[in-house]
C-alpha cells in the first residue's frame, strides 16, 4: 500500500520537494497538498517582474493544475491547515477536512513583517508577498500617484521600481543610512542609490516610521523626527517572519523558525520542514537556492535514499531591477580578520570586491559588472584560496570579449544558482536534446526557471555551444546590399561627418551601387530627415511613389485619396464636400477605411492636385510612413460605459502628431473604457481610459506581425498621455530601423529598455524637444503642391499624347 | 518605323520617370543620373505596374508595385525575377526628344 504524504504549504520550497520526490519514486506515495492561496504553485520571485510589467500573472505558474492531476496529487488550494495531531497522524483544515498522513512536510513559508505602528491597518497599506498584494498595487497605481515604500532592501527596491513603472512617484523610506545593508557594503550601496535615483526613485534615509495617517484610507507617513510625507499607497517591505504558528500550536519545537536537523527532521517523528519556515543550524533562509537544496535532501531521505546531509548554504543575491547589476555573496563586509581586494572605477560606476579570510575567498560584492558572480560564488562555496582568483576579474569591463566567460567556466560551476544547475548539465542537455533556445534549456534543465538572473549566461552558453550556427544568426544587419554598414554605423557617420544628402552619404561611405537602390534610398531619406528636421530637403527621386505623390498607388496605376478626419469625426458639410468632389472627378469607389476615414479610390494621377484643392482638407497621410489615424470610440459623451472623453483626446493626439514621419506607419487609438471599442490593444500606441486616468499601450499590431500591445504605463491626465506618446514616438523615430514597425522594435529593444528611457525625466524632456522641432518643420503636403505649379508639372503631369508620324 | 518627337529634354527631370502616350503605345521615359535618356514599355512584366513611377538607380528602375528591378537598356527583369519589357530607341537632338517606334 502507498504511504500517505501530506504537504502543508503549496509554495516554492514545498512543491519543489514534491517534484523531487515524484522524480525519485512516482509510486511510493499518495500525495495531498494544502495551500492557503487559491492558486496552483507559482513563482513568487516573479512578482517583482509582474509589478514591473515584464511578466504576466499567467506566466508565473510553475506547476499547472494539470501537473497535479497527471502526478495523481490531490491539491486543496485556498484551504488552510489549522491543526496537526501527531499522535493520530492527521491534519485538520479550516474547511473541516481531516486527512491522515504517514509523513508530513511543513513548508508554510513566511509572513511579511508589518510594522506595529498606528495606521498600519488602513486601506492602502500593503505588504509585498503574494499575487493579491501585487494586484492591489497595480490597482492603486491606476488611481493614485504617490507611493511610499518602507524598507530599502531587496524587496522594497524591486517594489519601488515596479511602482515607478506603473507611473507612480515613489519615495523609499529606509531606517539605515544605506540601502540593502544586508547584502552590500557602503560603497556598493551608494553606487546603487545613485543609479536608482537616476531612475527616478526618491530616498528618505535614516527615517523611522512613527505612524501612518489618513482619513478612511492612508494619506501619508509620519516619522519619529516629526516630519511627514504624503502617500496614497504604502508598501511595507521591512522583512519577513517565518510562519511557524501551526507548528508551534502543534507542539513542534520552534525557535525563530521550525527547528530542523541536517535531514530536515523536526522534533516530532515523521514531521519535516523545508523552506522559509525552517531554521537550520540557527539560520533561516529567504532565497530559493538554499530552499531547493533542502528540498532535494529531504526528498531523498523521505524516499528512503538518505544521501548527503544538508549542511547549510552560501547565499548570493541579485537585484531584479533592470539597468542595475548588483551581486553579493558570502561574507561581504570588511571586518576584523578579513582582507579585501577592490576595484572601484567611479567613472564607469563599476565596483568589485572580493573578501578573503585566512587566504580563502569568503565573499564578494560586484556592482555594475556582475558577469563573474556565479564563478565567484562557486569559489566561495569550494573555499578556494586567493591564488585561484583570476586577475581578469579586475580588468576593465570592456575587455575579455563575450563568450570567454562561459568558455572559462568549469563543468562543475553552477550557472543557475536558484536551481543549482551546472554548466556541465546544461551543455549535456543542449547536446543531447539539440536545444536551441533559452526557453528550451529552461524546460529541460530548470536553469533560469526561477529568478531568471542567469538567462544571459544560458544564452551565452548556447551561443558558445552552437558556435557556427549561432554565428549564422548573428550576421550583421546591413541597410541593404549596397553597403556593408549597419544602420547604426551609417547614422554615426552621417552625424560625425555632417553628411546632408542621400548622394553624399552614398559617395562618402563608399556605396557599392553609385545610386543605391529602392531600399537604401528611402531609408537614407528618412534618416536624414529625422536627423536634420527643417534643414534636410526631401529628395523626391529617393521616395517611394506613395510618398512622392502623397497618395496611394493602386494595382491599376490609379491612386487613392484619404483626407484627414481628426479622431474619425466629420461634419455634414465635409461629407457634402467630399461627395461633390467624388462626383466631379468620377471617383469609381468611395469606401470607409479601417481607420475611420473616407477613401476615394481610382483617382487619376494628374487629377490629384485638383482634387486636393477642391477638397480643401489636409492630407490624411494614408500613404505615408508617418502617423496615420487615431481611431476613437464613442466615449463618455454618448456611451453609457465611457469614463473618459476618448474622442476629444483622440482628436488632440491626431492634431499634435499629425504629419510626423516615422520609420514605418503608425496607428493610434483611444478607447474610453476597458471595453476597448477602438481596439487600442493592437495599435502602435493605444490609450484606454480607466477611472481617473489613462493606460498607454505600445507596440501593438493588427497586421502581418499580429501582436498585442504592452502596457507602457498608466497616467492621470491628457497632458501626460500626450507627453508619453510624444516621447515614445520620438524614441521610435530615433532608434528603429527604417520600415520596422513598433511591434518589432519593441520586441527588439525591449519594453523595459524603452521604459527606462522614457521614464527618465531628463531624457524624456530632450526627446520631446527634438520631437517638437521635427513637428514644427512640417507642412501639409497637399497644400504645398496645390500652391506650387512647378511641383505639379514635374511630379504629376505626363508628357502630352502624340500621334506617331512617319519617319522622314 | 516611325520617329516621333515627344517633347523637350527639360521636361524630363533626372531620375523621375514620365509617362508618354504615343498612339496606342504607353511608354515610360527616363533621364538617368548620368544624363542618358531611355524609353521602355510602361508595363511591368510582373503585373503591369506603372514603371514610370518607380525609383531609378543607374540604369535600372524598381517597379513601384512589387519592387521588381528592370534594366532600362535591355528591358530585362533582374534575377530572381524573369521577364522583359519592350525598349525603344531614343534620340535627343537640339533639346528635342525623339523615340523610334
Ligand atoms: C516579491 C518577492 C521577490 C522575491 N525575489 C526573490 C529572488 O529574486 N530570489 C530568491 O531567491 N528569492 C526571492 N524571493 C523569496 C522567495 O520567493 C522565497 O524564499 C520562497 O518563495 C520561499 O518558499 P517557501 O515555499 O518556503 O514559501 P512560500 O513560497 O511563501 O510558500 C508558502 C505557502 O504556504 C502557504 N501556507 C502557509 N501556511 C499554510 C497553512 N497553514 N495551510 C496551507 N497553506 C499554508 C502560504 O499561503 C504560501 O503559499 C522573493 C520573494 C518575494 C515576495
Ligand atoms: S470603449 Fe467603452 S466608452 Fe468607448 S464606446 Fe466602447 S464601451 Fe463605450
Ligand atoms: S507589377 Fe511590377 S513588380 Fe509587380
Amino acid at each position: 500500500m502507498k504511504r500517505k504524504l501530506v504537504l502543508v504549504g503549496n509554495g516554492m520550497a514545498g512543491v519543489r520537494c514534491i517534484e523531487e520526490i515524484v522524480k525519485l519514486d512516482r509510486e511510493a506515495f499518495e500525495i495531498t497538498i494544502f495551500g492557503s492561496e487559491p492558486h496552483p504553485n507559482y513563482n513568487r520571485i516573479l512578482l517583482s517582474t509582474v509589478l514591473q510589467g515584464d511578466t504576466s500573472i499567467e506566466e508565473m505558474t510553475l506547476n499547472s493544475w494539470e501537473w497535479y492531476e497527471q502526478n495523481g496529487i490531490r491539491l486543496f488550494a485556498g484551504e488552510t491547515v489549522t491543526d496537526i495531531d501527531h499522535e493520530e497522524r492527521v491534519v485538520r483544515t479550516d474547511r473541516g477536512r481531516v486527512v491522515e498522513y504517514d509523513e508530513l512536510i511543513l513548508a508554510t513559508g513566511s509572513n511579511p513583517f508589518i510594522l506595529p505602528v498606528p495606521g498600519a491597518d488602513l486601506p492602502g497599506v500593503t505588504a509585498f508577498r503574494n499575487i493579491q498584494d501585487c494586484e492591489r498595487m497595480i490597482e492603486y497605481a491606476k488611481a493614485y500617484k504617490k507611493a511610499a515604500v518602507i524598507g530599502g532592501g531587496l524587496l522594497g527596491l524591486e517594489a519601488a521600481r515596479g511602482l515607478l513603472n506603473l507611473g507612480m512617484d515613489v519615495d523609499v523610506i529606509h531606517i539605515f543610512d544605506y540601502l540593502m545593508e544586508r547584502q552590500l557594503d557602503p560603497t556598493a550601496s551608494k553606487l546603487l542609490q545613485r543609479e536608482l535615483e537616476k531612475q527616478g526613485m526618491n530616498f528618505l534615509l535614516r527615517k523611522e516610521t512613527a505612524e501612518l495617517f489618513g482619513d478612511g484610507r492612508v494619506e501619508g507617513v509620519r516619522f519619529k523626527d516629526g516630519t511627514e510625507i504624503a502617500a496614497d499607497l504604502v508598501v511595507m517591505a521591512v522583512g519577513i517572519r517565518p510562519n511557524v504558528d501551526l507548528a508551534r500550536r502543534s507542539g513542534i519545537a520552534v525557535n525563530r523558525g521550525i527547528v530542523v536537523n541536517d535531514y530536515l527532521e523536526t522534533s516530532v517523528p515523521h514531521v519535516y520542514a523545508v523552506g522559509e519556515c525552517a531554521e537550520h543550524r540557527g539560520v533561516v533562509y529567504g532565497l530559493v537556492a538554499p530552499l531547493y537544496e533542502q528540498g532535494k535532501v529531504l526528498a531523498e531521505a523521505i524516499c528512503g535514499r538518505k544521501g548527503k546531509p544538508y549542511e547549510g548554504s552560501v547565499v548570493s543575491t541579485q537585484l531584479k531591477v533592470s539597468g542595475v547589476d548588483v551581486f553579493s555573496a558570502g561574507e561581504f563586509m570588511d571586518v576584523e580578520g578579513t582582507e579585501s581586494i577592490k576595484l572601484y572605477d567611479e567613472a564607469r560606476s563599476v565596483y568589485k570586491k572580493v573578501v578573503v579570510r585566512e587566504g580563502k575567498i569568503v565573499g564578494a560584492v560586484l556592482f555594475g559588472d556582475t558577469k563573474e558572480g556565479r564563478k565567484l560564488l562557486a569559489m566561495i562555496e569550494r573555499g578556494d584560496s586567493l591564488e585561484a582568483l583570476s586577475l581578469s576579474l579586475f580588468a576593465p569591463a570592456s575587455s575579455g570579449g563575450k563568450g570567454s566567460l562561459v568558455a572559462a567556466m568549469a563543468d562543475a560551476d553552477v550557472v543557475c544558482g536558484c536551481n543549482g544547475v551546472t554548466k556541465g548539465a546544461i551543455c549535456q542537455a543542449i547536446a543531447e536534446y539539440g536545444l536551441k533556445t533559452v526557453a528550451e534549456v529552461r524546460d529541460y534543465t530548470n536553469a533560469s526557471r526561477s529568478c531568471g538572473g542567469c538567462k544571459g549566461l544560458v544564452a551565452e552558453l548556447l551561443e558558445h555551444m552552437l558556435g557556427e550556427e549561432a554565428n549564422r544568426y548573428a550576421v550583421k544587419e546591413t541597410i541593404c546590399g549596397c553597403t556593408d554598414l549597419s544602420r547604426e554605423e551609417v547614422l554615426e557617420a552621417i552625424k560625425e561627418k555632417r553628411l546632408m544628402t542621400v548622394k553624399e552619404v552614398m559617395s562618402v561611405l563608399g556605396w557599392k551601387n553609385e545610386e543605391g537602390c529602392s531600399k537604401c534610398r528611402p531609408a537614407l531619406n528618412y534618416y536624414l530627415g529625422m536627423l536634420y528636421p527643417g534643414e534636410y530637403e526631401e529628395e523626391a527621386e529617393s521616395l517611394f511613389v506613395n510618398e512622392r505623390l502623397h497618395a496611394n498607388i493602386q494595382a491599376d496605376g490609379t491612386y487613392s485619396v484619404v483626407p484627414r478626419m481628426y479622431g474619425g469625426v466629420t461634419t455634414a458639410e465635409q461629407l457634402r464636400n467630399i461627395a461633390d468632389v467624388a462626383e466631379k472627378y468620377n471617383v469609381p469607389m468611395i469606401k470607409l477605411t479601417g481607420g475611420q476615414r473616407i477613401d476615394l479610390l481610382g483617382v487619376k494621377k494628374e487629377d490629384l492636385p485638383r482634387i486636393w484643392a477642391d477638397l480643401g482638407m489636409p492630407s490624411g497621410y494614408a500613404y505615408a510612413k508617418a502617423l496615420r489615424t487615431v481611431k476613437t470610440c464613442v466615449g463618455k459623451q454618448f456611451c453609457r460605459f465611457g469614463t473618459q472623453d476618448s474622442t476629444a483626446l483622440g482628436i488632440r493626439m491626431e492634431q499634435t502628431f499629425e504629419r510626423l514621419k516615422t520609420p514605418h506607419k503608425v496607428k493610434m487609438a483611444v478607447s474610453a473604457c476597458p471595453r476597448n471599442c477602438a481596439e487600442s490593444g493592437m495599435k502602435d500606441v493605444g490609450v484606454v481610459g480607466v477611472e481617473g486616468g489613462w493606460e498607454i499601450y505600445v507596440g501593438g499590431n493588427g497586421g502581418t506581425h499580429l501582436r498585442a500591445a504592452d502596457l507602457l504605463c498608466t497616467v492621470k491626465t491628457e497632458e501626460e498621455v500626450i507627453e508619453m506618446t510624444g516621447a515614445f514616438l520620438q524614441y521610435y523615430r530615433e532608434s528603429a530601423h527604417y520600415l520596422e514597425r513598433t511591434s518589432k522594435w519593441v520586441e527588439r529593444v525591449g519594453l523595459e529598455h524603452i521604459r527606462e528611457v522614457l521614464f527618465d525625466v531628463e531624457t524624456r524632456r530632450a526627446l520631446l524637444e527634438r520631437l517638437h522641432k521635427a513637428l514644427a518643420a512640417t507642412k501639409d503636403p497637399w497644400r504645398e503642391i496645390v500652391e506650387n505649379e512647378r511641383l505639379q508639372q514635374t511630379l504629376f503631369r505626363d508628357i502630352g499624347d502624340k500621334e506617331p508620324v512617319p519617319a522622314k | 518605323m516611325a520617329k516621333v518627337e515627344i517633347g523637350r529634354i527639360d521636361q524630363l527631370p533626372k531620375r523621375l520617370g514620365k509617362r508618354v502616350r504615343v498612339g496606342n503605345h504607353e511608354l515610360a521615359l527616363f533621364r538617368t543620373g548620368d544624363g542618358r535618356v531611355y524609353a521602355v514599355e510602361n508595363r511591368c512584366p510582373h503585373k503591369g505596374g506603372d514603371l514610370s513611377q518607380g525609383i531609378v538607380s543607374g540604369e535600372y528602375v524598381f517597379c513601384p508595385l512589387h519592387d521588381w528591378k528592370i534594366c532600362l537598356k535591355d528591358g530585362r527583369a533582374q534575377a530572381p525575377d524573369e521577364g522583359c519589357v519592350k525598349t525603344y530607341r531614343v534620340a535627343v537632338e537640339d533639346g528635342s526628344v525623339y523615340v523610334e517606334l
